[in-house]
């Protein structure tokens, strides 16, 4: 990825153990550490909305949060993730830079795009993001075929919705990587809802035969714990560096959130009923009592100070 | 730099064998594509996002539109939401335009949808620019560009420049900022000209030549000014002249209404109100889809016979 100006550096990154995890604790720990932190950042940044704090729009991914944290978890530094609108737990998965999130979603010059692209609009170092559905999914396989010229080692991941699934741009760009057999990953999550629409109004056929037809395989799984997720992520992606073709991993999950701010329709037994899976829960449960009460306070105290530094900048 | 687009590769070598040749000197970087005009030019996105100078070739300017999300929502706006920490040098190049009776979906300029996208620019090839020249110039910068290229050009020779001379006339170029050419052609000094005409493409072709015969025939002596750049324009070479003539006339081919000409003819009444000698005139083709009849296609394009006519209805 070529930056012609300066990237600051994280204003704070990974390098925060509170939002990391310190080198050495348990893989189970940090996967939960970083959920909690991704669900406790979009959770702050609904009530700041609510509180007027917050300008334009959101789209939380609360109840999805397993997917980037797991697909996270298999990226090197030579990957490029390109994300979509509902790209926080992305961004904040791939790159831990909270503090810039938060600045740009508030409108700061000390944001990641100094305020030009808030929430949907993001880009870091091996990563971008963009509000236009389907239209991504180009851009990133054109950055696969960057590393496939290259000769390096490095694999592009798209993440989109099933919504997405929708657009044209993503079957024409399907097609090209296939036949290229450019290092491509589609990470499919299938949330069930377009916006407002349910995948059963919108989409006929299979979403697994939509890229078997390709001769894309696919890695398919419907869960929201997030150590089934890393699994199958794991093969993924394990696949995807043979360098023989794209990969695609359909996730199926729940936003447990509305799509943006105060838009949801959906029955509330439906989403009720989901809360039963919260991939926090499901997974929080497997972590002694004692551990996760020390996670969350410090996942808590750096979500305060994130917040309240951006506040003042 | 890398190459993609439809049907590119030898021994066929492009629709309108722009690119023979080119697949078989550079193997693997000259590609053909499946007819995927959004992916050609989104993959183009992400190479440029790389590192890499991608050059898309839109079979028929007509298939731009199956491109407008990649270069609106995407290529355009990359670096700029971004707040610069990425560039996107993406060049599109598409011929263009009619006179080859290819109809309604084959012969559009359909460049007007792009002008004033901002952080693209719209160039246009003309046989007064040295194409090499202009695609050095772009590829030394950083901006998205959708490089228009007429199709009835493509058999023609250059006339280039050369010690100030075009035919016999005075050939006057100025390089914008960018590296980017006007050139002004006059039969006479400028303050023996009467108007000014603005043009690029294959129109500017029929302008310089109805110019030349309507200057010896008839004593009429307009200036042509030959932009490279439409949008976003270099006014300077555009404002010396008119401020001499103080009449301006605009033509495209493109189909009229909301136009190039009638974004000149904006800027320049009020940059000269006052001080024109006549409202600026503009022309384009017919506001409707284009005939693959010969005969009907003749009557809705801007023709030398138009030309001429927008010429005498300035010059009066």
């Amino acid at each position: 990825m070529v930056f012609v100006t300066d990237v600051a550096a994280p204003l704070a990154g990974w390098v925060d153990p509170r939002l990391a995890g310190a080198s050495g604790e348990p893989r189970a720990m940090r996967l939960y550490r970083r959920m909690r932190f991704i669900r406790r950042f979009e959770e702050s940044l609904l009530e700041m909305f609510e509180r007027g704090l917050l300008n334009g729009t959101t789209h939380a991914c609360i109840g999805q949060e397993a997917d980037a944290v797991a697909v996270v978890e298999h990226l090197t530094d030579d990957d490029h993730v390109f994300s979509n609108h509902r790209c926080h737990g992305h961004f904040l998965a791939r790159t831990g830079d909270a503090l810039g999130l938060m600045a740009e979603i508030m409108g700061k010059p000390e944001g990641v795009c100094g305020g030009i692209g808030g929430s949907q609009h993001l880009c870091a170092p091996g990563f971008m993001s963009n509000g236009i559905q389907g239209g991504i999914v180009p851009s990133a396989a054109g950055i696969a075929l960057a590393k496939k010229l290259d000769g390096g080692a490095g694999l592009s991941l798209v993440f989109i919705g099933d919504g997405t699934l929708g657009e044209g741009a993503t079957y024409e760009t399907l097609n090209l990587a296939s036949l290229w057999k450019l290092p491509l990953v589609v990470v499919v999550e299938d949330n069930g809802w377009a916006q407002s629409t349910p995948s059963s109004a919108n989409m006929a056929g299979s979403m697994h035969d939509r890229f078997a037809a390709f001769g894309i395989p696919v890695f398919e799984i419907d869960s929201t714990d997030v150590e089934e997720i890393d699994t199958v992520a794991g093969h993924a992606l394990a696949q995807a560096r043979t360098w023989e073709g794209p990969v695609a991993v359909i996730i199926h999950t729940y936003r447990l959130c509305h799509h943006s701010k105060n838009d949801d329709n959906r029955p509330a037994e439906e989403v009720a009923a989901r809360w039963e899976l919260d991939p926090i829960e499901i997974h929080g449960g497997r972590i002694a009592q004692s551990s996760r009460a020390k996670i969350d306070t410090e996942v808590e105290s750096a979500l305060r100070e994130v917040i309240d530094r951006a506040l003042s900048l | 730099m890398i190459l993609l687009g439809e049907d590119l590769v030898d021994p066929y070598g492009g629709a309108f064998k722009v690119t023979r040749g080119l697949s078989t000197d550079f193997p693997g970087r000259v590609r053909s594509t499946p007819i995927s005009e959004g992916a050609i030019v989104g993959i183009c996105a992400g190479l440029a996002l790389s590192g890499y100078r991608p050059i898309a070739e839109i079979m028929f300017g007509d298939f731009l539109t199956l491109c407008f999300d990649q270069i609106v929502n995407h290529i355009a706006k990359y670096e700029a939401m971004y707040n610069g920490k990425v560039v996107c040098p993406v060049i599109i190049r598409t011929p263009s335009g009619g006179g080859r009776g290819y109809g309604p979906t084959h012969s559009q300029s359909l460049e007007k949808h792009f002008l004033g996208v901002p952080h693209l620019r719209v160039v246009a090839s003309s046989l007064v620019h040295d194409p090499a020249a202009v695609l050095r110039a772009l590829l030394a910068q950083d901006s998205p560009v959708l490089l228009i290229e007429h199709k009835l050009l493509y058999p023609l020779h250059l006339i280039l420049p050369e010690g100030g001379r075009i035919e016999g006339d005075i050939a006057e170029q100025h390089i914008s900022s960018d590296g980017l050419p006007t050139v002004s052609i006059r039969p006479v000094p400028r303050e023996a000209c009467s108007f000014t005409v603005l043009a690029y493409g294959y129109q500017a072709e029929l302008a310089r030549r109805v110019l030349s015969r309507l200057a010896v025939e008839e004593e009429i002596f307009g200036e042509l000014v030959v932009v490279s750049q439409i949008s976003p324009l270099d006014w300077v070479p555009i404002d010396a002249s008119v401020s001499v003539t103080r009449r301006l006339l605009v033509i495209e081919e493109g189909v009229e209404g909301f136009t190039w000409g009638s974004e000149v003819a904006a800027r320049i009444s009020s940059r000269f109100f006052g001080e024109l000698r006549q409202p600026v005139v503009t022309a384009a083709s017919d506001p409707t889809v284009i005939p693959t009849s010969k005969t009907l296609e003749a009557r809705m394009l801007m023709t030398s016979g138009r030309v001429e006519r927008a010429i005498r209805q300035v010059a009066a």
